[in-house]
Order: structure tokens, then C-alpha cells, then sequence
């Protein structure tokens, strides 16, 4: 498993990829796997309102990652809710996110696997 | 060349309706008609604001129903959908519809029925619009604002107690609203010490679930006076898009679609931020009325929650913010709540806004699909 930035001939990166580059419109060409780096909390929430097949009370965050001297951000679960701005955090793999039945979204149109923050 | 009038506009009762979507956008759109003394037949363009009618009632091909039951055959229907923002959407499909010369009278129905399906379910349908890695984390609308406003309060040192100032405000003006969905009046500790829904934001921070409807109607201004003794003008309207993916943005405190889609309708009507005498903002939740006051130009960046702090938006000061209560009291139909807060700035650069009045010759509207994904502004001021 990785956790896909994508990259476009002029060295943007965007989570997750696009068509073409966001910044410069070239069409992104490479990846960089995420998974094995520590990244920086942005911010942070506890959702205590969620929609069906969603763990209650779910912790999010914005995790910003520098990758040699580009920004790239993520948003995901994190593994619990004591965290503070700027704390380090790395990607953890969990198979399935939320319940893929419970929800409105098709099942098959995506993945529901995927990566929680745990703070270093 | 001829401005875009508008010669009517209608609202229904928000909040708990027994009515479903045909009825609610059937209601708002012969209360509109009526008030204008217009027949349904005269309509050249019909179009309703809607996000979810399928998602959330199995009813869809709406605009071809409402045509049916308002007798407007064999006016051209169509639907906007900008998911919150769908109603904003409507105002400039209207806007053009009339400014281009293909309609020279447009009717526009804005409504949403929601609350027969429970909170999770609401959430989930709204939460449809986001992208799948956002989707499979379980992120929700509401959660997107608790990490705005995390981030918000902590780069520019703002007490929280000033975005519960934002909900207290808009309850109060909502009492003097006949329409809208709570007309009753909280206080700080009230919404501070409500419960916990997205970590800094409580349940006080955000809007309601609610149904409800609203119309305008629009013609060229050199036969206004066909159909209405006093009218008022869309002097500016524009849309622009943000990120889909909200955690791209370089800065979560700044609202992009907001700055893009206002500079453009300022340049239209060729009015800039301290023009505005009444605003009707998009106050989803609080800390999106904060950056709105922001990204429109009213205040610079970082300081939106002294000016709630200092009574700046209040009914009584110098820019009044939402004075119908706004989504917080008024509650958000998700796609009348467009095509209502432009109801508000009719009756207010009219002079009909009753206990609700203001000293107004120029309102704005802004109006935020997703989290700032799509956004709307529209100008408003009294015909000559």
C-alpha cells in the first residue's frame, strides 16, 4: 500500500492527483509515496456528528508533508483525538476506513482502505 | 444596456413543513406570481434551485413538475444544482437568462425538503459532494468547519467566544423574521456550553436541518414597471469555484471563491466592500460568516471576529449582517437558501423589511456551495 502524491513535470504536488496540475496545468507524471514520512498537523477536529457507517466520535486531521521543499497536504482519520497544531504525525494503514455499505456513496466508485495519523 | 429587475419575490415559512418538495416550491412560486399579478403563462424561463430532491425524497425532474402545477407550459425549465450555493447559482442563471434576451421574464424557485430524513442521512447526502479520499475518512461539512475554525482561532489569536457572538447575533435578528425556523433568542453560555459537534464548534455553531422555499422574478428593467410600482436591480452578480479537494487550499482560513466571485460582481456594478449597507452571508456555520466579512473586503484578514466583537455586524451598527437571521435562525433549505437571502435585500433596498429595516441602498449576497467549493455574489439595489 502507498499514500500517492502526484507530480507534474514542474515539481507541484498534489493528495490526491488530478488530471492535470492544479498550478501550472501540465499533467502529472509522478508519484511520491507518503506512507513512510512524518508530516506536520495543520489542524484538527473530533466529528461527534457522523453519517452512517462512520466511527463516532472521529478524529481528523490536515497533515501538511515537505518533500524536498515542496508542500503537500492530506486530510485523514487520526488515530486519537489528543493532538495539537504542529504536532508530527505519521501515516498508519487501516483496511477499511468506514463501513462502504452504510453510506450513500457506491461501494464500487472508490477505495475505502487507507491511511489514520498516529502522532510520532 | 437594460439592467436585470426584480419585480417579486416570495418566501415560505422554513423549518419543519409536513409539505414535500413539489408542494414547498409550489407554494413560494404562486406567492410570487400573485404578489406580481403575473399569470404562470407569461413565463418565458422557469428555474428551480435544488441540490438533492433525488437523494432526498426519490422525487427528481422537478422544474418540469412545478411548470405542471403552476400552469407556466410551455415555459423552457430547467434545474441549477451548486449543491448550497444552488440558489445564488439560480439568481445568475436568471441574471442571464434575462440580461441575454432569451427570456423577458424568468421565474426562479429555490426549495429543499430535508427534515424527514434523519441527521446522519442529511449529513451523508451533503457530505456526497466531497471527493472520495475525503468521503471514505467520514469527513462531513460540519467537520470541515471545525478544522477551519481551529485553524482560524489559532493563527490569529480570536476568542472562541467570538464566533458564538456570530450565532447570538443571528438569533436575535431572527426573532423580528416571521419566516424563519427559530425566532427565539440564545445567549454566549447558551451556545457555549451546547454540545460538542466538530471540535472547537458546538451545536449552537450550526444551522439547522430544514425545509422550506423562495421565488423571484425577473425581467428587464424597461418594463418593470409593467409588473411592479417599486422593483429592484441586479446591479452585480458572478460565480466562482475553490479546490474541490478542501485540504489543497495553501491557506484553510482563506475562502477563495469568496474573494474571486466578489471582486467580479463589485467590478459589474462598479461598487467595491465600503459600498455595502446590508450583507446576507452564508452562516453555515459561524466561522464561515467570520471569513466571509473577510474575503468580501469588509474587514482584513484576521480581524472579522473583532468587528462581531464590536457590534459592527449588529442590526443597530455600521454593516449589518444578516439581518434575517441568516441560516443560523432562519435555517438553510439548501437550495432556497440562495434565492433567500436575495428575498432579505429586496424587502430591505425596498424599505419593506419591517422591524428588520436597516438604512440600506446597497445589500450583498453571498451564497457558499460545499466549503467555499462554489460560491455566489450578488448586488442588489433599489430600482431608480
Amino acid at each position: 500500500m502507498s499514500l500517492d502524491a502526484h507530480r507534474c513535470p514542474n515539481g507541484h504536488l498534489t493528495y490526491p492527483g488530478h488530471t492535470r496540475c492544479p498550478v501550472c496545468g501540465e499533467p502529472q507524471t509522478g508519484t511520491v509515496d507518503l506512507a513512510g514520512r512524518t508530516g506536520t498537523v495543520v489542524t484538527w477536529t473530533t466529528s461527534t456528528a457522523t453519517p452512517p457507517g462512520v466511527r463516532q466520535p472521529n478524529h481528523l486531521a490536515v497533515v501538511s508533508f515537505d518533500v524536498d521543499g515542496e508542500t503537500v497536504r492530506a486530510l485523514g482519520q487520526l488515530t486519537t483525538g489528543d493532538v495539537a497544531i504542529g504536532d508530527a504525525v505519521r501515516p498508519v494503514y487501516v483496511d477499511e476506513l468506514r463501513d462502504p455499505d452504510a453510506g450513500i456513496r457506491e461501494r464500487a466508485s472508490q477505495a475505502w482502505d487507507g491511511y489514520r495519523f498516529e502522532p510520532v | 444596456m437594460d439592467r436585470v429587475a426584480i419585480v417579486g419575490a416570495s418566501m415560505t415559512r422554513f423549518g419543519e413543513r409536513d409539505a414535500w418538495i413539489r408542494e414547498l416550491l409550489s407554494e413560494a412560486g404562486d406567492d410570487c406570481l400573485r404578489e406580481a399579478g403575473v399569470e404562470a403563462t407569461k413565463l418565458d424561463h422557469l428555474y428551480v434551485s435544488n441540490m438533492a430532491s433525488g437523494e432526498f425524497e426519490g422525487q427528481t425532474g422537478v422544474p418540469n413538475a412545478l411548470a405542471h402545477d403552476l400552469g407556466a407550459m410551455p415555459a423552457y425549465t430547467a434545474r441549477i444544482d451548486q449543491t448550497s450555493a444552488s440558489g445564488g447559482a439560480g439568481i445568475y442563471a436568471a441574471w442571464q437568462s434575462v440580461a441575454s434576451g432569451a427570456s423577458e421574464l424568468t421565474l426562479l424557485v429555490g426549495g429543499e425538503k430535508m427534515t424527514h430524513r434523519s441527521t446522519a442521512e442529511d449529513t451523508d447526502v451533503i457530505a456526497s459532494l466531497t471527493h472520495p479520499v475525503e468521503y471514505k475518512h467520514g469527513v462531513t461539512l460540519p467537520s470541515f468547519a471545525g478544522l477551519a475554525a481551529r485553524r482560524y482561532l489559532h493563527e490569529y489569536d480570536a476568542p472562541r467566544e467570538s464566533l458564538a457572538k456570530v450565532a447570538v447575533k443571528n438569533h436575535r435578528n431572527g426573532v423580528d423574521n416571521p419566516h424563519a425556523q427559530f425566532r427565539k433568542e440564545v445567549d454566549v453560555e447558551t451556545v457555549m456550553s451546547s454540545p460538542m459537534v466538530a471540535d472547537p464548534l458546538r451545536l449552537y455553531d450550526f444551522c439547522p436541518i430544514t425545509d422550506g422555499s423562495a421565488a423571484l422574478l425577473f425581467c428587464p428593467e424597461s418594463v418593470a414597471s409593467e409588473y411592479a410600482d417599486e422593483y429592484a436591480v441586479v446591479t452585480g452578480v458572478a460565480g466562482a469555484t475553490d479546490t474541490h479537494v478542501v485540504h489543497e487550499r495553501a491557506d484553510p482560513t482563506v475562502m477563495r471563491g469568496v474573494v474571486e466571485s466578489s471582486d467580479r460582481a463589485y467590478a459589474m456594478a462598479d461598487r467595491g466592500p465600503a459600498d455595502v449597507d446590508v450583507a446576507e452571508l452564508h452562516d453555515m456555520f459561524t466561522i464561515l460568516e467570520v471569513l466571509q466579512t473577510e474575503d468580501l473586503g469588509f474587514f482584513e484578514k484576521g480581524r472579522g471576529w473583532a468587528a462581531v466583537e464590536d457590534g459592527v455586524t449588529d442590526r443597530d451598527g455600521d454593516l449589518p449582517v444578516n439581518t434575517s437571521g441568516g441560516l443560523k435562525s432562519k435555517g438553510h433549505p439548501l437550495g432556497a437558501t440562495g434565492v433567500a437571502q436575495v428575498y432579505e435585500l429586496y424587502q430591505q433596498v425596498l424599505g419593506r423589511a419591517g422591524p428588520r429595516q436597516v438604512d440600506a441602498e446597497v445589500g450583498l449576497a453571498c451564497n457558499v456551495g460545499g466549503f467555499g467549493n462554489c460560491v455566489t455574489t450578488t448586488l442588489v439595489e433599489a430600482g431608480p
